[in-house]
Formats: structure tokens, C-alpha cells, sequence
């Protein structure tokens, strides 16, 4: 072993048998169990796993960061081969910060938003190498130069709050390259932001370690992003890597039954709500203290065998199928799998038949007042000012159809549903359900009979139940509110046959939402949404907080119900992947704006929208045989207060033809019937246009991806 | 259900189990007294007997006497019941009052918000002991007027507190599900909002309880409280304070009175915010 770390050049990370324990009141509870990896100079490695499966515990163990109550019980971590449990505090202090790095899930968090951004970034070098104040200050300008953030000396004096989500994202970066660590831990960097600046942020990573020669460990929970990130992976299952190796091994010829059912539940562009459906992981990820004895995975897997898979715990073991040599997997059973066959897949169902016109949304606009009453607003004579929210919103939905609504955060979308909802008020424009007029109808001036008809799925699982009911009386509630049952004898009957639907047990109806987990709770609100009947639900980004396996089940449950009662679904969503997936039209929006409009399969396909071009382009595909073509957008996300007098898109448009696209808002462009598109660009141009996903199939040969509608 | 677990949890924290232990040996005074009390309270025995002085007629002055020559043992006990009987029923007026506000301002917001937060604004503004004697002074010393004092001059504070956690909870999801399936307003406050601030106004309670103690104490102490000759802890400091040089027995023992029973619920509150910030 070298002593000086300037001339050691075996791994820089070797991780052996590490198991990892919180100890709480229940007792001493196993978070990571029996985990190894090596690390070489350059290389990347990612963790992916749901929530709860130990990959963030990995990360702090690797620090010795564990908190009051973690330890390490078992194995080794080395760092650049000293292990780092001989280490005195002080070295430990020196090695985190400056040798070892870590960039977390919310910037906002890890920047000190009392603090000037060049002064928090100087501080680095001159904690770490002793630098003086001018020497400080010149690196930090050159790192943010390197982070691609324009006119760095500003930013230098700017606070954390100034800047964007994305530039706050890429000071954190720039702050953990300075010291030059060899090793940078990666929790979820991108999860917090927008699909756009996300692509950004990862080709900046990918850039930077390479030119730096940095280790990255990634964490993350999208296996699209690890296929654009990673050299190797480690899929992780409830504290256990369950199968590793090179990222195109895994994805190719995925081995463990766990990773299988990952692929299964992600809405790959071949994916199809009808002729190839989702098929969720059965079961629920076990409580730690409550695993079941040998695999872990025992009781959730399609193969289970008893008395081989119940009885002592399973080894890693190596996989010769293939040649990779760091290819492992911890299944007794791989070998006598057909992985062909092993991707899950649901049964196909018949589509949905789109019946008359549900909803019609006719130039339907809402601004906010903004008042300024400062001195200079009221000379100027600009006090009011107005937030255009929703501008020239139109299109229309029939009964049983799924359309989803696309955008990134600030796009309109949710203001949208608001006035749908009646919650907030259209200022210009119409909104028909069934030919009535609801825009400017608040929702306390709405019948019963328009309320019921139209309900809500809403985000987040944790706020969408009163904390203090159980759930058999918020259903309940519903249902006797929109006058289905009157009779509580009949209305308990229905609370139980709505969770026979959502397939939950019939016992949930006297437990509180804190015993629910999220996936569960998120069953609840599609529960309730169905109670009334109604003839239209609005799903406001309804799976974007759950994990992919209990999301791809959220998925299934929606479209079957609404499969079932002929209900129109208005999905709202920034994830492409699951509008392909899941809707028959698609609405694409910007900064308030409709930027396109058409089927999913006209919107997918050329001609495209330039925005729309961008966001296919940024949304990570877990499936190696997907050729994109890389659009990385330049630039923020303009403010609504004061947006582009053009095109809202013409700042970050990267195929800008001029002046025009600043000061003359575009025309809406027909291509086909109802596939419009809001821009100057002629349509014939738009028609040349490349697609950005490819499929290069080695049975079918290349073709476009398109879903079958 | 939830309160049994709370109190079962309540165990695992030291200065909560104190707490609840004084709150409860003065519950059990009160109630008792008439049955464990030596001597009428009111009655003139022997004046300024010291503490242990055996009495001719029989029992024994454990406290010692006051001026008036009224076992002050026995006066405590019946004083609780006093402390006992207006402090919970004063702050539950003004719970209620305050509850009322906080959520028709939080809310609605708008010109409810501005009326009703203005008006506790002014109210704040006057340093409390003034404002109590304003109004006693106004409307005449009686326990029903103590209670609309306390009411009067606390309500604002727990406003403003419930005010700040409606406009948190009216953000929630499940409020505008509520909304949206066409709940009325005091529904959606009553139902969907007030129970999940519990948690935080419980413990207020408690802290607030101790405070109008203090209170009741104090308006005693200026003559303001309950008219004599009831027994009334602060009114027993204010009658011997003259005299605590001399006989300091006939003032320290009432003093520990009204502390216990504040530090008590002082303790409680911290116990039940403890328990109340885990899991």
C-alpha cells in the first residue's frame, strides 16, 4: 500500500463487506447489508434502487458521516487503500470537502442563503490549500466559467436566492470540483429539477469528471439517467446490491428478477398502455426489521422456489453467461431462468373507445395582478402588473379519451387544473363541460351535479389525506356528498367495494392515512376521485412521487378504472415517458403558452415543436438500444412577470430563425386537422426534421417509436 | 386512542411524568379538600400560629395561621380548588374565542383577515396587566369576570398562533379536495383544518394554563381576584405580605402553592412537545 496519496494509483474507493446498522429504540435495525465495490480513477459507478433500499446510507457511510445513531458493523471502506476507520477526526476532517465531495439533492439546501455565492465558493481553496483571498477568488471565477455559468463575476456576488434552480445546481457543482477531489458522491443531483436544465446538468457532470479525472458515485433512482451517467451499476434491494456490473450487461441481459421487474415498470418508449402494458412488482418492499429469511426478494419474485430461496441468505454470485467478468447477481436461481421471458409483462387490453366531447377549452386565458406600490412603480405608472399564467389555451377532450397536459415547472399547468376545479377563475375565454360554461364558475357556485362530475387525483400522497379521518369516512364523505348512497349501510358497502377497485384490503377502511404508505395513500385519492362517478378526473402529476414500482401500479390502477367507467382523464405531467405512455393527446406548454397540440403519436413524431424537440431529447431512456439525438437548451426559464414579447420559447429556442421569434408571437400552424404547432419556423421545415428517438432493434431494424394508438 | 398513546408515550419523558405528577396531586387536592382539609378555611381560630402549633381544641396547625388566625393549610386546599375551577375554564373561553378568529382570519384571508387581525393588534398593544385592570376596574371583580378578562386579553395570542397554522394547512391537498366536492367553509375549518393543528395547540394549552394561573394569581394579589373572604392564593400573599418579615410562613407556603402547579404545567407542556416531536 502507498502511503502518499500523490503517488497512489491503485482504486480510490474499495468497499468490502460493508454492513451498515441504525440503531433505534425498535433496536438495531440492518440498512445496507454485506455491500462491496471498488471505484477506479475516472470510472463511474451508480446505485439505483427505491427509496428505503440504503443507496443514500452507502454515500454517508463512505464519508463516516452516519449521524447520532449509524454505525458501521461489519467490512471495510478505503479510501485510495487507507482504511478510512483507522483515521483520526482530523484526517477525516481534511479527506471530506477536499478529497471527497458531495453534491445533494436540492441546491437550495447545500448553498447558505445569507452568504454571497463568491464567498461561500472561496472559502474552499482557502480552507483546504491555504490559499490567500486574490488566488481564492481567481479560482472560484474560473470554476464557475467551467460550470458554463455565464458572467461569472456576477454570479461571484450574487446571492444563492438570485439565481436559478439549474445555476444554483452548477454552484454546488463548481463548489465540490475546487478542491479537486478524487472521489464526488452524487445524491440525486438532478431529481429536484427540470427535465430541460436536468440533460444540462448531466453532460456538464459527465464533462467535468472526465476532464478533472474524478470518480463519480451516483445515486439514483432513474435508470434512464444512469444509462446516460454510469460505467457500472449496482442495483439495490432492500439494503442489499442485488445485481452489478457493466451497464450495458445489466441493461442487455439483466440477470436478477428484481432487476427485471424494474424494466417492467418504466415506461420504455416500446411500452404500451393497450397492446403492451405496465406490469408493477407484486407486494411491497419489506420494513427492515421485517425481512424474510434467504432472498429478500423471496416473496415478491415470479421465480420463488420453497426451500431454495427461503433458507440461508443468498451470495453474490458471478455471471459466465456473458462476457463481462464484473458482471454479479445475488439469485440462486439465475442460471435456470429463461430471461427472455423474464421481463414482465402485463396482459393486453382492449383500447378505450373515445366517445363525444367532454370538455372544451375555448382561448381559455387567466392573468394574475401583480400590484407594485412602491414610489417608482406609481410614477412610472406600472402598478399593476400582470402574471399571464394561462394564455389562448385550447383544445378538447371526449369521453373515456386521456389527455395529457406537458410542461416543466412555472409552464401553467396546475394554474390550469385550478380553473378547472373552479379554484381559480378564468379571466378570458371559455370553458365547456358538457356545453355549460365553468370557467368563471367558482366552485362554491357550482351544482352538486358539476362538482361530482368532475374530480381531482392530486401529487402529493402525503397531503392528499386529512392526517385526523380515517379513510373509510373520507371516501365515505365523498359519496354521500355527491348523493351516490344515502343510507350509511349502503354507502360502507360501497367505501368496501371502491378498495376491492383500488385492491387494497377491505380493513383500511377504519385506519388513518399515517399507517398508509405512499403508493397506498395515492390508491386512496384515486379511490376518492371515483366515488362520485365522475364522468372526467384530473391527475395532477398524481405518480411523479412515488417509486417507479409503485408508480408503474398507481399507472395501471388509473387507466383501468377509467378503462372501466368510460372516464375522461386529464393528466398532468412533466414526464414524458409516462404521456406516452399513458395519454391519446397531448398538450405541450410553455411559460403559459400552447406550444403544440395533437395525438401522442403526431406530438412524439416530426414535425415537432422546437420546445417539444428539447424535452424528448432530455428525458432519460432506460433501454440501450434507444438512439437520441442530444438537444441540451441554453439558458433559464424566462419569468413570467416579464416573458418574451415573441415566442415565449425564443430565448432557449435552438432553432431561433431570426428577429421574428422575439417581438411577433407566432401563429398556430396546422399540420394535420387537430396537430397544431405555435411557430414561425414553416411547416415544411418542421417536417424535415430528424426524429430524436430511434430505435435500433436488432429483430426489426431501425424505426421510429411511436406508440400504437 | 391517540391520547392514550400519547399519554403511554408521555412516560418515556422525565420532566413530562414530573409535570403530570404535580398537575395531578393539585387535582386531587382539590377535589379531596373537603374531606382532607383540618379546618374550615374561613373560620378564625387562633391568629399567628406558627407552622406545627397543636390547637387547643384539638388538631394541629401544620402550615401555621394567617393574621386573621385561618388555617392556612386548609386555605390552600380549598384555594385550589379555585385556581382549579376558573384557570382551565378561562382558557378554554379563550381557546374557543381565539380558535374562532384564527381560522375564520386564516381562511378566508381577505377583509376577514385584516378586521380581525387589526383588532388583536390593538389588543396586544397594551401591556397585559393594564389591560386586565382596565377591565376589572370596568366590569367589577367576580369569577366571571376574571374569566372574560383572561378571555379578552389572551384571544389575540391564540389567534395569531392558529391564524399561522391555517395558512399552512388550507395550502393542503385535502383541503381543496374539500373544496372541490363542495364543502362549506366551517365544515373544511371545522373537520378538514382545526384537528391537524391540534398537536401544536395542545401544547400551547398547557404553557397558557400555567400563564392565567400566574394570572389569577396576580389579580389576586392586586385586590382584583375573587372578592374575600374565599380562599384565593394570590389574595393570601397580598393579605400577609405586610407581615412575611415577621411570619414568613403565612406567604411562602401559598407562593410554593401557585409555582407547583405552574411548574407542573409547564412540565407537562414540555413533555408533550418532546413526545410530540418524535416519529
Amino acid at each position: 500500500m502507498a502511503d502518499s496519496t500523490n503517488s497512489y494509483d491503485g482504486p480510490v474507493l474499495e468497499i468490502e463487506d460493508l454492513c451498515l446498522s441504525y440503531f433505534t429504540r425498535a433496536g438495531e435495525i440492518p440498512a445496507v447489508v454485506d455491500f462491496s465495490a471498488t471505484l477506479a480513477p475516472g470510472e463511474s459507478i451508480g446505485l439505483v434502487g427505491e427509496s428505503g433500499c440504503g443507496k443514500s446510507t452507502v454515500a454517508m457511510a463512505i464519508m463516516r458521516y452516519m449521524g447520532g445513531n449509524g454505525d458501521i458493523v461489519g467490512g471495510t471502506v478505503k479510501f485510495k487503500g487507507r482504511d478510512m476507520a483507522t483515521l483520526s477526526d482530523e484526517e477525516l476532517r481534511h479527506i471530506r470537502g477536499s478529497e471527497i465531495a458531495m453534491i445533494y439533492q436540492e441546491p437550495m439546501a447545500a448553498l447558505n442563503p445569507s452568504l454571497t455565492i463568491g464567498s461561500q465558493l472561496m472559502e474552499v481553496p482557502m480552507t483546504h490549500d491555504g490559499a490567500t483571498k486574490g488566488e481564492a477568488h481567481k479560482l472560484a471565477v474560473q470554476m464557475l466559467d467551467d460550470v458554463h455559468l455565464p458572467d461569472p463575476e456576477r454570479v461571484m456576488d450574487a446571492y444563492p436566492h438570485q439565481i436559478s434552480g439549474g445555476q444554483q445546481q452548477r454552484v454546488v457543482i463548481a463548489m465540490a470540483l475546487l478542491s479537486s477531489p478524487s472521489l464526488l458522491l452524487l445524491d440525486e443531483p438532478t431529481t429536484a429539477l427540470d427535465v430541460t436544465v436536468e440533460a444540462g446538468i448531466v453532460e456538464l457532470i459527465a464533462e467535468l469528471s472526465k476532464k478533472f479525472n474524478t470518480s463519480l458515485l451516483y445515486i439514483s433512482h432513474n435508470l434512464g439517467l444512469m444509462l446516460e451517467v454510469c460505467d457500472r451499476i449496482c442495483v439495490m434491494y432492500s439494503g442489499e446490491v442485488v445485481e452489478e456490473g457493466h451497464i450495458d450487461s445489466i441493461f442487455s441481459w439483466p440477470k436478477h428478477p428484481y432487476t427485471h421487474g424494474l424494466f417492467g415498470c418504466i415506461p420504455l418508449p416500446h411500452a404500451d398502455k393497450n397492446a403492451r402494458p405496465l406490469k408493477a412488482i407484486r407486494g411491497q418492499l419489506p420494513l427492515p426489521h421485517e425481512r424474510p429469511a434467504g432472498c429478500y426478494f423471496g416473496p415478491r419474485c415470479d421465480f420463488f422456489e420453497a426451500g431454495t430461496c427461503d433458507q440461508e441468505s443468498v451470495r453474490m454470485s458471478e455471471v459466465i453467461t456473458d462476457d463481462d467478468p464484473a458482471h454479479r447477481v445475488r439469485c440462486k436461481l439465475w442460471n435456470s431462468i429463461d430471461h427472455d421471458k423474464a421481463i414482465p409483462m402485463g396482459d393486453a387490453k382492449p383500447p378505450a373507445e373515445i366517445g363525444e366531447t367532454i370538455l372544451e377549452v375555448d382561448a381559455m386565458q387567466k392573468y394574475y395582478e401583480v400590484r407594485d406600490t412602491s414610489m417608482a412603480a406609481m410614477i412610472s405608472g406600472a402598478g399593476v402588473r400582470h402574471v399571464k399564467a394561462n394564455e389562448e389555451i385550447t383544445f378538447r377532450a371526449g369521453r373515456g379519451e386521456t389527455v395529457a397536459i406537458v410542461g416543466e415547472s412555472g409552464c401553467g399547468k396546475s394554474t390550469f387544473a385550478k380553473v378547472l376545479m373552479g379554484l381559480e377563475q378564468a379571466t378570458d375565454g371559455e370553458v365547456r363541460m358538457g356545453g355549460v360554461n365553468i370557467g368563471d364558475l367558482p366552485v362554491q357556485q357550482r351544482s352538486p351535479n358539476q362538482l361530482g362530475s368532475l374530480q381531482m387525483v392530486f401529487q402529493n400522497p402525503n397531503d392528499t389525506l386529512n392526517p385526523s379521518l380515517t379513510i373509510g369516512a373520507q371516501i365515505g364523505r365523498v359519496i354521500k356528498k355527491f348523493g351516490v348512497e344515502t343510507d350509511p349501510a349502503k354507502i360502507q358497502e360501497r367505501v368496501l367495494h371502491l378498495l376491492d377497485v383500488v385492491k387494497l384490503p377491505r380493513d383500511f377502511a377504519i385506519r388513518k392515512p399515517r399507517q398508509l404508505s405512499g403508493g397506498q395513500k395515492q390508491r386512496i385519492g384515486i379511490a376518492r376521485a371515483f366515488a362520485g362517478n365522475p364522468a372526467m378526473v384530473i391527475a395532477d402529476e398524481p405518480i411523479s412521487a412515488l417509486d417507479v414500482s409503485v408508480a408503474a401500479a398507481v399507472t395501471e390502477l388509473l387507466t383501468d378504472i377509467q378503462r372501466k367507467n368510460q372516464t375522461t382523464l386529464l393528466f398532468i405531467s412533466h414526464d414524458l415517458s409516462a404521456v406516452r405512455y399513458l395519454a391519446d393527446r397531448v398538450v405541450v406548454m410553455y411559460l403559459g403558452k400552447l406550444m403544440e397540440r395533437g395525438t401522442t403519436d403526431q406530438v412524439f413524431s416530426p414535425p415537432y415543436h422546437p420546445y417539444t424537440e428539447a424535452l424528448l431529447s432530455a428525458v432519460p431512456i432506460a433501454d440501450p438500444e434507444v438512439e437520441k439525438r442530444r438537444i441540451v437548451l441554453e439558458g433559464n426559464l424566462p419569468s413570467v412577470l416579464n416573458p418574451p414579447k415573441g415566442c415565449p420559447f425564443s430565448t432557449r429556442c435552438q432553432r431561433r430563425i431570426g428577429d421574428i421569434c422575439d417581438n411577433v408571437p407566432p401563429p398556430v400552424q396546422f399540420n394535420t386537422d387537430r396537430h397544431g404547432i405555435a411557430c414561425h419556423i414553416p411547416m415544411e421545415d418542421l417536417r424535415k426534421v430528424e426524429p430524436v428517438i430511434k430505435v435500433t432493434d436488432k429483430h426489426s431494424g431501425p424505426a421510429d417509436i411511436s406508440p400504437v394508438v | 386512542m391517540r391520547a392514550l398513546k400519547s399519554f403511554a408515550l408521555l412516560r418515556e419523558s422525565t420532566p413530562g411524568m414530573v409535570g403530570a405528577g404535580l398537575v395531578l396531586f393539585w387535582v386531587i387536592v382539590a377535589i379531596l379538600a373537603p374531606l382532607i382539609a383540618p379546618f374550615d378555611p374561613l373560620a378564625t381560630l387562633q391568629p399567628m400560629a406558627k407552622p406545627g402549633t397543636v390547637y387547643a381544641q384539638g388538631g394541629t396547625f401544620w402550615l401555621g395561621t394567617d393574621h386573621l388566625g385561618r388555617d392556612i393549610l386548609s386555605r390552600i386546599m380549598y384555594g385550589s380548588q379555585t385556581v382549579l375551577f376558573y384557570a382551565p375554564l378561562a382558557t378554554l373561553c379563550a381557546y374557543t374565542l381565539g380558535i374562532m378568529m384564527g381560522l375564520a382570519a386564516g381562511y378566508h384571508l381577505g377583509w376577514w383577515d385584516i378586521v380581525l387581525s387589526r383588532i388583536s393588534d390593538i389588543i396586544l398593544s397594551f401591556p397585559v396587566l393594564v389591560l386586565y385592570i382596565i377591565i376589572i376596574a370596568t366590569i367589577g371583580s367576580s369569577g366571571i369576570n376574571i374569566i372574560i378578562a383572561i378571555t379578552f386579553a389572551s384571544a389575540p395570542g391564540i389567534m395569531r398562533i392558529v391564524r399561522g397554522l391555517v395558512l399552512d394547512l388550507r395550502n393542503r391537498d385535502y383541503v381543496a379536495a374539500a373544496q372541490t366536492r363542495g364543502e362549506s367553509s366551517m365544515f373544511i375549518m371545522l373537520v378538514e383544518i382545526l384537528p391537524n393543528a391540534r398537536g401544536p395547540l395542545i401544547v400551547d394549552a398547557c404553557l397558557r394554563l400555567g400563564y392565567v394561573i400566574i394570572t389569577i394569581g396576580v389579580l389576586g394579589f392586586l385586590g382584583l381576584g375573587l372578592p374575600p373572604p374565599d380562599p384565593d392564593w394570590g389574595g393570601m400573599i397580598n393579605e400577609t405580605r405586610k407581615m412575611a418579615m415577621i411570619f414568613p410562613h403565612m406567604t411562602v407556603f401559598p407562593v410554593l402553592a401557585i409555582s407547583s402547579l405552574i411548574l407542573g404545567f409547564n412540565l407537562l407542556a414540555d413533555g408533550l412537545r418532546e413526545v410530540s416531536l418524535r416519529d
